[in-house]
């Protein structure tokens, strides 16, 4: 199988590999690049464990080969933090309201609220829920995580005002 | 107790021990991907293994030719029975005292069974030659229904046991019987239901489930040929009691194997076998040199790892016309698959399901389990539950409610009237165990008050005449449970696996400078262990949570213990912890004696030191004492501050709780809604709140999962139907309602802390209350009960089958 050549930037690095057609994005992240972040719970596309951010939005990596990230910019975990290189507000409520158990779902649902709170900074619970939707977790019941990404919101915008 | 100052307060909330909600010091780590789950793991020069797996649920295999796929360039090795055999691991000994392929054997038992192990040098060329594989299977005739597989003219599936008539658990009475399982006292029972005024009856199945824990099962496996030592890094439940089990097998000496539980992604019972992927990796390893990974796919994962339940229980209960219950009469026929591999306590064929007289003071009772082989894959393990408690509960929780619709009662009324009684305890059951403590009835009160009972009722009657008439289509469904647990196994005068006591242990040493590393036999799997041991600890020898380290799941390091399943960490690592931590306090209190020139006997605990009685202005701290462990010669003590507990419980635990469900239901659609969800839970102690409710919250959630969809469903052909999370039910955020959550405390009279384990608890009696609240809304049409799981379609057919849709 010819390989093909891809450029991409991954958490504000850029990257460059020869990849064989079918490999897919997660496993090239984790496997090629170390960023062991994202995990693997199906690949079928329905846990959301693999989920990072590829341009802007939500993508779970288990259903995308790697040369389709050709030119992306691509966030995993591994890229979020804080302004202060420490905990970023959502890694920080989600350990507060203990927004996790095992762990494993973790990654993912931080990656995907980090996008939910881009895109909709002040979202109500049910449309927390429904954001958040495509994300499993077998731990903790959803509950202490919808708290976790709401306090985030409310972290945030608490920031945005002390900057203004 | 003397009252606190403020300064002792102050001291003690430092400390962060039992009963506070401290933040969890696994999160940092979790939260930034910096988990180390073993996937993430990369060696130098590791290959993957993959298994080819039968498309048949009932075949021979004629033959097997791997050269096309030792052919593909990528490919190491392939596998197969053959090459097993001479090293005798073609079959492996199951947790239940029967066998299991490992490979195929000449034959194989139910779809997805492990046939050849491919090892190639990455996943995708393992994939490819997997496909490569040309296997020539002669299909057979497939049972699947466990009474069927009884039958006379039944094919027989264990060849090679078809003649035992002595199984692992007594007679076998036919090839595909496994064993008979049987307590209480059947003649008198018997009697009682002959004799009795009312008399309920029914069957109810507690359809197959799997676990499913995020992660899947999966190994690493590192043989190293220049020093003999062979590394098992995997996603193990029980990591010591995997090296013993692979020492027995392998023939590899004891000390020679480390198994390590690096972090684990959820397990919920999944991660408690010993699967074929662990040995034929291991194999893989030995024979290439190098280290070999095997991760299962999901659909692996929900097709042949550890399922749980398939449990069909036919049930009588007899009372008085008033509603006293007199008599309990259970057999089950219990589905097990093609291999016997229930992860139950060797002397407990069907685990601890003889709690199943759950909350009441049932006098007599009768109870036997039926065990069969059937083409479907082996596990019977206990998903987020003690050894069968959830089945066991589910049980009565519905017969009870079932007896109520027969007596013309209200289901709560009728619990009240048959709680044990706080006065009672400890309880001795009619089926052989002995409650430890209770007090049902408060705990019952204090949820019909918190949910407004009555003024449920009234509402669900206001709605009921409002749908007669015409004006609303939906329904609403009350239901209530009351479980009883039996966790925290056990006593190793009863309680073994595979002849290893079912104790469990800690280590501590205390650093000079008096911080501390405190190690278990356990392994968290999500539960926390890190910090609530810590929690412990703090409590019991005045070091703070922050100050010590809790280590778990290297058998080169940590003592020897049975892990962590059937919510056993608390109930024993958790009192061996504390024990531990008394030993430490037993040689510090000499310490600081001779430290303060007193005798032992004249200075007493404070928190976090030691204080000459009637002089607290003399102490030493835990700090002073621990340095002085370390740099003074004390006349008649050992130096150093070290302790290691190996803890036997002398019983089991019983948690209990109320849990009210209200259901929404919609008799066009069959879609449900749960509008509201309270859950009361009595675990005795509680060392974090935070972490108990948080362990709640899961596993309604796993309940709600188990009780409204989610199954492993097979044809008649063996074919499973639910292989993906397309059709195995996992509940999103959106179908998840809000928790609440409440306690009352009873503690356990024989724990050293009191605390009884919770993690299961809500799986265990959230089950019911979803049921109990389906069969409910449909009650006042004559609806006696409707198996689960209950997803839109067989609610809907419910109602259609009750005339509801015109
Ligand atoms: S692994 Fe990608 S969605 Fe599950
Ligand atoms: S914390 Fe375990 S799957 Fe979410």
């Amino acid at each position: 199988m010819d390989k093909l050549h891809v450029k991409l930037q991954v958490n504000g690095k850029p990257v460059e590999a020869l990849v064989e057609p079918r490999l897919l994005l997660i496993h090239f992240l984790r496997e090629e690049l170390g960023l062991t972040g994202p995990h693997i719970g199906c690949e079928t596309s329905h846990c959301g464990a693999c989920t990072v951010d590829i341009g802007g939005r939500s993508v779970k990596s288990c259903t995308v080969f790697t040369a389709q990230a050709n030119g992306a910019e691509i966030t995993t975990i591994e890229g979020i933090e804080g302004a202060d290189g420490g905990l970023h507000a959502l890694q920080e409520m989600f350990r507060e309201h203990h927004g996790l158990q095992c762990g494993f779902c973790t990654p993912g649902m931080i990656t995907r609220a980090w996008r939910l709170l881009e895109e909709n900074p002040d979202p109500s619970e049910a449309e927390i829920r429904q954001g958040m939707a495509g994300n499993l977790c077998r731990c903790t019941g959803y509950q202490n995580i919808v708290k976790a990404i709401r306090a985030a919101a409310d972290a945030r915008q608490a920031q945005q005002e002390a900057a203004e | 107790m003397t009252e606190q100052s403020p300064v002792d307060l102050d001291r003690a909330e430092k400390l962060q021990g039992l009963g506070c909600r401290r933040k969890r010091v696994e999160d940092a780590r979790f939260t930034q991907g910096k988990g180390n789950y073993v996937d993430d793991m990369k060696l130098k020069g590791m290959l993957f293994g993959d298994f080819v797996r039968s498309p048949y649920a009932h075949a021979r295999v004629k033959s097997i030719d791997a050269e096309a796929a030792k052919a593909l360039p990528g490919v190491v090795a392939v596998l197969t029975a053959d090459d097993l055999r001479p090293l005798n691991l073609h079959w492996m000994p199951t947790l239940a005292g029967d066998k299991q392929m490992v490979l195929a054997d000449g034959k194989v038992l139910y779809q997805g069974q492990e046939v050849a192990f491919v090892i190639a040098e990455n996943r995708y060329i393992a994939a490819d030659a997997v496909d490569l594989v040309e296997v020539e299977y002669e299909a057979l005739p497939v049972v699947t229904d466990p009474f069927k597989a009884l039958a006379d003219d039944a094919p027989v599936l264990r060849e090679d046991i078809a003649d035992q008539k002595e199984g692992a658990h007594g007679p076998r009475r036919h090839p595909n019987h496994i064993f008979t399982w049987e307590q209480g006292d059947k003649a008198a029972t018997e009697a009682v239901l002959a004799g009795a005024e009312v008399v309920a009856e029914e069957m109810i199945y507690y359809h197959r489930t799997h676990p499913c824990p995020l992660e899947t099962c999966g190994c690493v496996a590192s043989m190293d040929k220049v020093n003999g030592k062979l590394t098992l890094w995997g996603t193990f439940q029980a990591p010591h009691a995997v090296r013993t089990v692979a020492s027995l097998i392998s023939g590899i000496a004891e000390h020679n194997i480390r198994v390590v539980s690096p972090d684990i992604g959820g397990g919920f019972g999944n991660k408690v076998g010993v699967y074929p992927g662990y040995i034929c990796a291991v194999v893989a390893s030995i024979v290439t040199g190098v280290p070999v990974k095997w991760v299962e796919d999901r659909m692996d994962n929900l097709m042949t790892t550890a399922f749980a339940r398939d449990y069909w229980m036919q049930g009588k209960i007899a009372a008085t016309k008033d509603g006293r219950i007199t008599g309990l009469w259970c057999h089950v026929t219990a589905d097990h698959g093609g291999f016997d591999a229930c992860a139950d306590p060797t002397k407990f064929p069907a685990g601890f399901f003889n709690i199943c007289t759950g909350s009441y003071d049932i006098p007599t009772a009768w109870l036997a389990v039926d065990g069969v082989y059937t083409n479907k894959a082996p596990g019977g393990v206990a998903y987020r539950c003690s050894f069968r408690v959830t089945e066991a509960s589910y049980f009565i929780e519905r017969m009870v409610d079932i007896l109520a619709i027969k007596l013309g009662m209200d289901p709560v009324e009728l619990r009240l009237k048959n709680f044990i009684r706080k006065d009672q305890f400890p309880y001795q059951s009619a089926l052989g165990w002995e409650y430890d403590s209770g007090d049902y009835h408060t705990a019952m009160e204090k949820a019909l008050a918190a949910v407004d009972y009555a003024g449920l009722r009234r509402e669900q009657a206001e709605r009921l005449d409002a749908f007669k008439r015409g004006e609303t289509r939906k329904l609403i469904g009350i239901g209530v449970s009351f479980f009883t647990e039996i966790v925290g196994a056990g006593p190793v005068k009863n309680c073994d696996i595979l002849g290893l006591g079912m104790f469990d242990s800690c280590e501590i040493r205390i650093h000079p400078t008096g911080s501390a590393i405190a190690r278990l036999g356990t392994i968290s799997q999500g539960q926390g262990h890190a910090t609530t041991f810590a929690q412990i600890l703090a409590s019991e020898i005045g070091i703070p949570a922050d100050a010590i380290t809790v280590e778990e799941g290297d058998t080169d390091t940590a003592p020897y213990g049975l892990g962590t399943y059937g919510s056993r960490s608390t109930p024993v690592a958790g009192a061996a912890t504390a024990m531990a931590g008394r030993k430490i306090r037993a040689k510090a209190q000499m310490i600081a004696a001779y430290l303060l020139e007193v005798h032992d006997d004249d200075i007493e605990w404070d928190i976090d030191r030691f204080v000459v009685k009637g002089a607290p202005e003399r102490f030493k701290t835990m700090t002073e004492i621990a340095f002085a462990a370390y740099n003074q010669a004390i006349p008649g003590l050992e130096p150093g501050l070290e302790a290691v507990s190996y803890y036997d419980p002398p019983n089991m635990t019983y948690p209990f709780g109320a849990y009210v469900c209200v259901m929404e239901i919609d008799v066009d659609t069959g879609e449900t809604e749960i509008r509201r969800f309270y859950a009361l839970d009595d675990c005795g102690t509680r060392i974090n709140p935070m972490i108990i409710e948080g362990q709640v919250h899961g596993g309604l959630t796993e309940a709600l999962a188990i009780a409204m969809g989610q199954e492993i469903a097979y044809d008649e052909n063996g074919n499973v139907m639910t292989a993906t999370l397309m059709d195995f039910f996992m509940p999103t955020a959106v179908e998840t309602p809000t928790w609440e959550t409440d306690h009352t405390v009873t503690p356990s009279p024989h724990h050293p802390i009191g605390a009884k384990g919770v993690g299961e608890s809500p799986n265990v009696g959230g089950v019911s209350a979803f049921s109990n609240a389906v069969n409910d809304a449909f009650r006042p049409f004559g609806l006696t009960h409707a198996q689960m799981p209950h997803d839109h379609w067989r609610i809907w057919r419910t109602a259609q089958q009750l005339g509801l849709h015109g």
